[in-house]
């Protein structure tokens, strides 16, 4: 059942990165657009394998970077390093907990942007920034933060709908039956 | 902990990503092309979509306006067939003093509506898709314009769709010349991303002016034609301001650009 997880973690990264260039629902109320592949990267750094970390990482990363002026490649080691340091303290984050979904979620949103400028201006581009760069910076990581526990929630339902669930056991026992009457 | 062969994923990842970040601008944008064509059905559905939200629209407006709006047109198509026929006799004039001269031949601009099908999603660049490709004759650096204006260049084309360059983009320059009362002030620049406000799309740099520059708040700037990419005389906007650079050595103007690019939905392709 794990490939059909990461196959829907890279449908909706997919679906996501498509979304973010042809509706721009983001774009047009705040000035910024949200990429939601950080959120995304939270979700399956902390319930799946490396292997799918890594996939997301080069398949959003490729996507993303396609519809974009971004040199092919940009995107993909900032998405992967977050999944990396997400997956490595697994165990001790409360990936149960909203609230710490959405902060993990914040604060990939925030990262991703900062990785991905640094390799552009290593890389001799000269992308677009200034002071309005942090308002974009800030709407990015609210939108990720706010992101983050709604992805948990859908691909908890849909790991609820599709996958086989154990029938819960009931407390009766045989042996336990009080039989009245006589034997 | 990672496993060993978490390790040899990171390296064959991190060494993916390297490989292609090296690859040369023309392969590059042919890979490009190639992954984004996965987008191709998902296009094609949200233009199904579109066409059929706007055909629903249309069905919805009375009878009535759509009468009103018929008759208007209507109007509006008489008064620009008389000034076409007005133009055609200015354009034979003006042959006819060019070949007199001696100068070059003008040529008429042959263009091609594109719908805009995807916007840049990274918020630092400024660029858009658009739904014509090779197979419809572009081929890149081919001017684009929307019916205010220039709206950038062609950056990069596909078999059916072409990645488009718009002003305001740090990738983008353009020669640029400045125009008062329909005739050149001698003042020649170079159109570049806004630094103060990069933020804001309608605003535009316009740097290189000399520093005795005359150039003032509502003149016009239009392409100056020189680069070989541009022809000249297209609109692109007005100054707004001007301040000295470089200790006066220069001068540099903002310029409100004409085409509103923010809100493109179909624009024009300067075909060759």
């Amino acid at each position: 059942m794990r490939w059909r997880s990461t196959m829907f973690v890279l449908a909706a990264a997919f679906l996501a990165v498509f979304l973010e260039a042809c509706a721009g629902l983001t774009r047009n109320l705040t000035g910024a657009q949200v990429d939601f592949l950080p959120a995304l990267m939270v979700y399956a750094a902390l319930t799946h394998g490396f292997a799918t970390v890594a996939l997301l990482a080069v398949c959003g990363g490729l996507w993303f970077d396609s519809l974009s002026l971004n040199p092919l490649g940009a995107s993909i080691l900032p998405l992967l390093f977050i999944g990396l340091l997400i997956h490595r303290s697994r165990d001790l984050l409360l990936r149960e907990h909203v609230y710490a979904q959405a902060m993990l979620g914040a604060a990939a949103g925030a990262a991703q942007p900062l990785g991905t400028l640094f390799i552009l201006l290593n890389a001799g581009a000269a992308p677009l920034a200034g002071w309005f760069s942090l308002w974009q910076w800030a709407v990015m990581a609210a939108g990720c933060g706010a992101a983050a526990p709604v992805f948990f929630k859908l691909f908890d339902r849909l790991r609820r709908a599709l996958e086989y669930q154990p029938a819960t056991q009931t407390s009766f026992r045989p042996d336990r039956e009080i039989k009245r009457g006589p034997m | 902990m990672l496993k060993k062969s978490h390790y040899i994923i990171l390296f064959f990842v991190v060494l993916l990503a390297l490989a292609l970040m090296q690859l040369p601008g023309g392969t590059m944008g042919k890979f490009k092309l190639a992954i984004s064509g996965l987008f191709l059905p998902l296009f094609g559905l949200s233009n199904s979509t579109h066409a059929w939200l706007a055909q629903t629209r249309e069905e919805l407006v009375p009878r009535r306006d759509l009468v009103r709006q018929l008759d208007q047109l209507r109007r509006d198509n008489q008064v620009l067939q008389l000034r076409l026929q007005q133009d055609a006799q200015l354009w034979n004039e003006n042959a006819r003093l060019r070949a007199e001269v001696g100068w070059e031949r003008q040529s008429r601009w042959r263009v091609k509506m594109a719908r805009v099908i995807a916007r840049d999603p990274a918020n630092w660049w400024r660029s858009l898709e658009i739904d014509l490709g090779s197979r419809d004759g572009l081929r890149p650096n081919l001017p684009v314009l929307t019916s205010d204006g220039l709206a950038g260049r062609i950056q990069s084309v596909g078999q059916t769709r072409s990645q488009v360059i718009l002003l305001g983009d740090p990738n983008l320059r353009v020669a640029a010349k400045v125009v008062s009362a329909g005739l050149t002030n001698g003042e020649t620049g170079i159109l570049a991303a806004n630094t103060s406000a990069p933020q804001d799309e309608g605003m535009i740099d316009l740097d290189m002016l000399s520093g005795a520059s005359s150039a003032r708040p509502g003149q016009s700037v239009v392409t100056w034609g020189a680069g070989g990419v541009f022809p000249a005389d297209i609109p692109i906007g007005k100054i707004v301001d001007s301040r000295p650079r470089e200790y006066g050595l220069s001068t540099e103007a903002r310029v409100k650009l004409a085409a509103n690019l923010s809100a493109l939905e179909e624009v024009w392709v300067m075909l060759p």
